[in-house]
């Protein structure tokens, strides 16, 4: 029998898929990166001419977005990590029966549209929802200020959106924790700061790093929450790249910049996991 | 199951520890409750306004009606946008389960050469923003003169889903207990009734879950599906171009129902596999 054949035969339609459908076209968008218009040609036609400089090209006309979606892809994660945690940690810990029920409401929202969400957002922190003028009464807000098309309500908006992803990596690590642990600690004499510190968080690093992962690398190529939350001002890398595929039909600028986000996300994720693997958190 | 309980009372703890503990406690509660609330909010608003007598646009409260539930489909389109992504969600579902549950069993299952870049290779389509994964594949299409529409999306679709599915899969294959298997070998099950009669039943749960996780995912994708319908319409593409001259009540009809619908479908699941426990 062909025992070691079995696995590559499971594999074969799979990878054959992901193939022609991912590799492939990665493979295919990094040749259209370095092409250039044909002289003369109608628009969206172009020719291969290896124009490496498209990339600096690009990133310098674009690098405030890239910053942006950068910086705003981190305060979403940041946010949304700790929202989460105590969240996670008091479905696994607190909840008791209710339990399977709370880990049910956490994926809950994902079922309504997620831009029907957005747009509720957007709706409630609108001039006409009913929080604009709470805080404009409280003198919180001036009159003129609102609270829609600014980078708040994008980085809100990318933290709600992402927060289910956040709770369920972090949830599936605090749930494995045995609470005797937790315990033995306090028996050592630590107090609640340092059993934090020094047995759950570490614990849990797999949930925390899923987590942020899960949630950052989405964030940081997101555009719909800038387009419905936000205003030109707060135009992201994503934006940008949408709009030079359909509106522009410049190509190969929308695809070196899809390569400068997709090897930037990659080198940071490398960062990150060597740094959550292999330091001690002290 | 229940952890808590395991904590007992110790007589001993001062009474500024036990205030300080109870406050820790029920901090948490609280905190967890607020973060529920942020959760909500967008759902309860979506559910209100789907009975706002608004017409067309559903910015303003203008009054309650049962209008838009009783006819779901009378905005146009919506109904149509709706058919398409189950139509795409269940044709992504289908094939990403099956490719995605044959690399999970490879994974898991087997010791093998190149084993570590076939979980590069899953974790990669995890890894790429989404409008890379979109623009990407346009591309290709646009290359091979493949016109944007239904079957492109639904084979963008498969592309994100298949990892989701082989790791959801995985999961379950890790956590099973090898000695189930190994007993039912002991009593004569050749490899192909063993995997039939014990290892297919215990995985899946697992393969459920990877395909709910998939339609999910599917049905509410705008950023792929948006690179690669070209002039289909998906649901969530819907909302999107309707969202700058206002998104008719029936939409959110159809949001809030998928919502009942999904806590329903869990609800009978967890009854299913409760009384499956007891019998």
């Amino acid at each position: 029998m062909g025992k070691v054949k079995t696995p590559y035969l499971l594999l074969l339609p799979g990878f054959a898929f992901l193939f022609t459908f991912f590799i492939l076209p990665i493979a295919n968008l990094a040749q259209t990166s370095t092409q250039t218009p044909i002289a003369g040609g109608d628009t969206g036609q172009y020719e291969q001419t290896f124009r490496l400089k498209n990339y600096i090209d690009a990133f310098v006309e674009n690098k405030e977005q890239f910053g942006r979606s950068f910086l705003y892809a981190l305060i979403a994660t940041a946010l949304a990590l700790m929202i989460a945690y105590p969240l996670a940690y008091a479905i696994a810990f607190k909840a008791g029966k209710m339990k399977n029920v709370l880990l049910v409401l956490v994926v809950a929202p994902f079922f309504t549209s997620f831009l029907l969400r957005t747009i509720a957002w957007k709706q409630i922190l609108g001039e006409k929802g009913f929080i604009v003028p709470t805080l404009r009464s409280l003198g919180i807000l001036s009159e003129g200020s609102t609270l829609t098309s600014t980078a708040f309500a994008v980085v809100m908006g990318m933290t709600y959106n992402f927060l289910p992803f956040m709770t369920l990596p972090l949830y599936a690590s605090i749930d494995r924790i045995d609470p005797r642990t937790l315990e033995a600690s306090g028996d050592l004499y630590a107090n609640g700061f340092t059993t934090f510190r020094k047995v759950t968080l570490p614990l849990s690093m797999p949930g925390v790093v899923a987590g942020t992962l899960l949630t950052f690398i989405p964030a940081a190529g997101d555009y719909v929450n800038a387009a419905i939350l936000g205003s030109p001002s707060t135009k992201m890398i994503g934006n940008v790249i949408e709009s030079r595929y359909f509106k522009v039909v410049d190509y190969p600028t929308a695809a070196a910049l899809s390569f400068t986000l997709m090897a930037a996300i990659l080198i940071l994720v490398t960062i990150y996991i060597r740094k959550a693997g292999t330091e001690e958190l002290v | 199951m229940s952890r808590a309980s395991v904590q007992a009372p110790i007589p001993t703890i001062p009474f500024g520890a036990r205030v300080s503990r109870w406050f820790g406690r029920n901090l948490i509660r609280i905190y967890a409750i607020f973060a529920f609330t942020y959760l909500f909010i967008p759902v309860l608003y979506t559910f209100a306004f789907s009975f706002n007598d608004g017409g067309k646009s559903n910015l303003i409260w203008k009054g309650f009606t049962l209008s838009n539930w009783q006819n779901p489909c009378g905005a146009p389109e919506v109904c149509n946008a709706l058919g398409n992504s189950i139509k795409i969600g269940f044709l992504a579902t289908f094939f990403a389960t099956i490719l995605g549950t044959m690399i999970a069993f490879a994974i898991g299952r087997h010791e093998f050469k190149g084993r570590s870049s076939s979980n590069l290779l899953i974790f990669l389509p995890m890894a790429t923003p989404e409008i890379v994964l979109g623009a990407s594949l346009l591309t290709l299409f646009l290359v091979f003169k493949i016109n944007p529409g239904f079957w492109p999306t639904v084979i963008a679709h498969i592309v994100f889903c298949i990892s989701f599915v082989v790791v959801t899969v995985k999961a379950r294959i890790a956590s099973l207990d090898p000695r189930l298997e190994q007993a039912a070998m002991d009593l004569y099950a050749n490899e192909f009734e063993t995997f039939r009669r014990v290892t297919l039943p215990l995985v899946a749960p697992g393969i459920a879950g990877a395909a709910l996780l998939s339609f999910s995912l599917s049905f509410d994708d705008f950023i792929i599906t948006n690179f690669n319908s070209g002039t289909l319409t998906t649901f969530p593409k819907f909302i999107y171009v309707s969202a700058a001259r206002g998104i008719p009540p029936q939409a959110n009809v159809i949001g809030s129902s998928m919502f009942f619908l999904a806590l329903a479908l869990v609800i009978v699941g967890q009854i299913v596999s409760r009384k499956r426990k007891v019998s």
